[in-house]
C-alpha cells in the first residue's frame, strides 16, 4: 500500500520567536527553519511501515514556499521514495490555512490514491491541530488523531490515541487519515550517504491551481502581539524563606 | 442566531469544569444551546441544564455517539449547524478531534484554542507555543471554535434549562471504539485544579516522582509533568503540561526540576503564581517564576512538604 505523508516547513522549535513591532506578524526573515517535529514522527512511522513490508511506497508532500523543498529533501533522506511540492506562496510570512492545505492534500490523494495518510497532530507555528481532521472530512475517510501506536492489517488500522484521561484504542477502516502524537516513535537522523541519495530522488512541483484550490484565507489576521510579560520574581535563599513567601502571598 | 456548545462527556459523565468555563467564554455571543451526545448521557444532560447561561440542552441519546468518535459526532453537529451562527467546544482532546472535521464538512475554517472573543467575528488565539497572540476575523458564515478554557471562570449552577431530545445523525460506520485505558487517581483533574505541582527531568526516576506527589497531596493539588519526565517514563502521558499536552492556569503552579523550555511554558505561563525549585540557577523557569529557589530537589521538596 501507498502512504502519503504531508510535511510542513516551520520555524525551528528551539528558536524564540520575535513578534514584529508593528503587529504585522512574527519575524521569519533569517530564522532557522526545520521540519515540523510531529511531521518527522509521521515520516518515521511511514518508513517503519515500509521496512515492515506493510507499505510499498512512501510519498512526502509539502505545501508552501519554494524553500519547502529542503523539508521534502529531509523526508527523502529519512527514507521517503519521492516528493511533491505544491508552491502556494511566494512569501514565507503567508501561512496557508489548514482548510486550503486539506483541500490541496485531498487533490493529491485523488491523484495518488494512498491507503493511508500519516500526518503530524499539529504544526508548532500556527498550533491549529486541524489539517488531518479536515482532510479526513473532505475525503469522507475515517480519522484517528493523536496516535501513539499504529497497527495496520487486513484493510484496518488499530490505533492507540492519546486522550485527556489516558489512552484510547480505536479501529478505523482504510483508507484513513492518522495524525501522530509525540510518543509514537523516535525519528531517525538522515545519514550523510542518504542525504546525498535524496538529492537524486524525484520531486514533482505543482501549484494549488493544479488541484483547483483557492488558498485565500478565511481568517484575516488583524494583528499579532506579544503575550503579556510576567514581572520579575523573587529568589528565596532557603526552604524556610520560600515557605514564608508562599504563605505570605496567601497561596496556601 | 444562537451558539451550539458541544459538551465533553466521558462515560456518561459531564466534564463540568471545562463546559462551565467554555460557557463563560461564549456567553457574550448570546443564546447558548448545549449539546450532550451519547447513550447513557441522561445524568450529564440533566447536569448540563443546571449551568447558568444555557438556554436549552439538546440531548442525543444515540449509541453511536458514545466515546465521541469523530465521524458520527461530526455528522450530528453538521446536521444541527444550520440553526446556529457559532459552533463551539472546550479545547479538549475530543473537541480537537471532532470540530475541525465539522468545519471542513461545512467548508469553513476552524479557530482553535480561542482565548478571547472580541465580537461575533473576532477572536484571539495563541500561536508559536503561546509566544504570540493573533487576533483574527472570520469571514465564514458559521464560526467553528474550540475554547482554551484555562483563562475563563466557570459559569455557576442553579439554572433549569429545558432538555430536548434530538436524533443522532447517520453513523458513517468508518471507525469503532475498542477500549479506554484511563488512569484513575484520587487527585483533582489537571486542567481544573487550583493548584498544580509538576515534575521534570530533574526528578530523575519514576520513584523520584513520589516527592512531587507527596507535595501535591499536601496542597490538594493535581500532578503535572514536563515532556522530558513523560518521555523518560517517570509520569504518564496525560500528565504532560505544555504546547502539546495540557494547558493549565491554576492559582499556584509549582515546577520541580523543570528547566522551563518554550514548549513547557506554553502550557503554564498564565498561572497566577509560579514557584520553581531547580538546582540550576540559570534555568529559564526562573524568568517566569514569582518565587524561586535554587536547591537540590531531594532535600528541598520533602522539607517544603513538611513545612507547608
Amino acid at each position: 500500500m501507498k502512504v502519503l505523508v504531508p510535511v510542513k516547513r516551520v520555524i525551528d522549535y528551539n528558536v524564540k520567536v520575535r513578534v514584529r513591532a508593528d503587529g504585522s506578524g512574527v519575524d521569519l526573515a533569517n530564522v532557522k527553519m526545520s521540519m515540523n517535529p510531529f511531521d518527522e514522527i509521521a515520516v518515521e512511522e511511514a518508513i517503519r511501515l515500509k521496512e515492515a513490508g506493510v507499505a510499498t511506497e512512501v510519498v512526502a508532500v509539502s505545501i508552501g514556499v519554494k524553500q519547502a523543498q529542503e523539508t521534502l529533501r529531509t523526508a527523502l533522506a529519512m527514507g521517503a521514495d519521492r516528493a511533491i511540492l505544491v508552491v502556494a506562496s511566494e512569501d514565507v510570512h503567508q501561512d496557508i490555512e489548514p482548510l486550503a492545505v486539506a483541500k490541496i492534500l485531498a487533490g493529491v490523494v485523488k491523484e495518488e490514491e494512498p491507503s493511508l495518510v500519516l500526518c503530524g497532530k499539529q504544526a508548532i507555528d500556527n498550533d491549529m491541530n486541524a489539517t488531518g481532521q479536515m482532510l479526513a472530512a473532505l475525503l469522507g475517510w475515517a480519522q484517528a488523531t493523536f496516535a501513539s501506536e499504529l497497527k495496520v492489517e487486513g484493510g484496518q488500522a488499530t490505533v492507540t490515541r492519546e486522550v485527556d484521561g489516558g489512552l484510547q484504542s480505536i479501529q478505523v477502516r482504510l483508507p484513513a487519515v492518522v495524525t501522530v502524537d509525540l510518543r509514537m516513535n523516535e525519528p531517525r537522523y538522515a545519514s550523510l550517504p542518504n542525504i546525498m541519495k535524496a538529492k537524486k530522488k524525484p520531486m514533482e512541483e505543482k501549484s494549488p491551481a493544479d488541484y483547483g484550490v483557492d488558498t485565500a484565507p478565511r481568517l484575516t489576521v488583524l494583528r499579532t502581539t506579544e503575550p503579556a510579560t510576567r514581572k520579575a520574581g523573587v529568589m528565596a535563599r532557603s526552604v524556610d524563606e520560600l515557605v514564608d513567601m508562599i504563605k505570605g502571598a496567601g497561596l496556601v | 442566531m444562537a451558539t451550539l456548545l458541544l459538551a465533553d462527556v466521558t462515560d456518561g459523565k459531564l466534564a463540568t469544569d471545562a463546559v462551565a468555563k467554555a460557557l463563560t467564554a461564549v456567553a457574550p455571543l448570546g443564546e447558548v444551546h448545549l449539546l450532550v451526545a451519547g447513550q447513557g448521557g441522561d445524568a450529564a444532560a440533566a447536569e448540563a441544564a443546571t449551568l447558568q447561561g444555557v438556554t436549552k440542552v439538546l440531548f442525543a441519546p444515540d449509541h453511536a455517539l458514545c466515546h465521541a468518535l469523530a465521524e458520527p459526532t461530526a455528522a450530528l453537529l453538521v446536521a444541527l449547524a444550520p440553526s446556529y451562527s457559532h459552533l463551539a467546544a472546550p479545547s479538549t482532546a475530543d473537541a480537537k478531534n471532532i470540530l475541525p472535521r465539522v468545519a471542513a464538512l461545512l467548508d469553513v475554517m476552524v479557530i482553535s484554542d480561542v482565548t478571547a472573543i472580541s465580537d461575533a467575528e473576532t477572536f484571539e488565539r495563541p500561536i508559536y507555543a503561546g509566544n504570540a497572540i493573533q487576533t483574527v476575523r472570520s469571514s465564514d458564515p458559521i464560526k467553528v471554535l474550540t475554547i482554551r478554557t484555562a483563562g475563563f471562570a466557570a459559569a455557576s449552577t442553579g439554572n433549569a434549562a429545558p432538555v430536548e431530545t434530538v436524533p443522532g445523525a447517520q453513523d458513517p460506520g468508518l471507525s469503532q471504539w475498542l477500549e479506554d485505558r484511563t488512569a484513575h487517581s484520587g487527585r483533582p483533574e489537571l486542567t481544573s485544579a487550583p493548584v498544580v505541582v509538576s515534575g521534570g527531568r530533574g526528578i530523575g526516576s519514576k520513584e523520584g516522582f513520589e516527592i512531587v506527589e507527596a507535595l501535591a497531596d499536601k496542597l490538594g493539588a493535581a500532578v503535572g509533568a514536563s515532556r522530558a519526565a513523560v518521555d523518560a517514563g517517570y509520569a504518564p502521558n496525560d500528565w504532560q503540561v505544555g504546547q502539546t499536552g495540557k494547558v493549565v492556569a491554576p492559582n499556584l503552579y509549582v515546577a520541580l526540576g523543570i528547566s522551563g523550555a518554550i514548549q513547557h511554558l506554553a502550557g503554564m505561563k498564565d498561572s497566577k503564581f509560579i514557584v520553581a525549585i531547580n538546582k540550576d540557577a540559570e534555568a529559564p523557569i526562573f524568568q517566569v517564576a514569582d518565587f524561586g529557589l535554587v536547591a537540590d530537589l531531594f532535600t528541598a521538596v520533602p522539607e517544603l512538604t513538611e513545612k507547608l
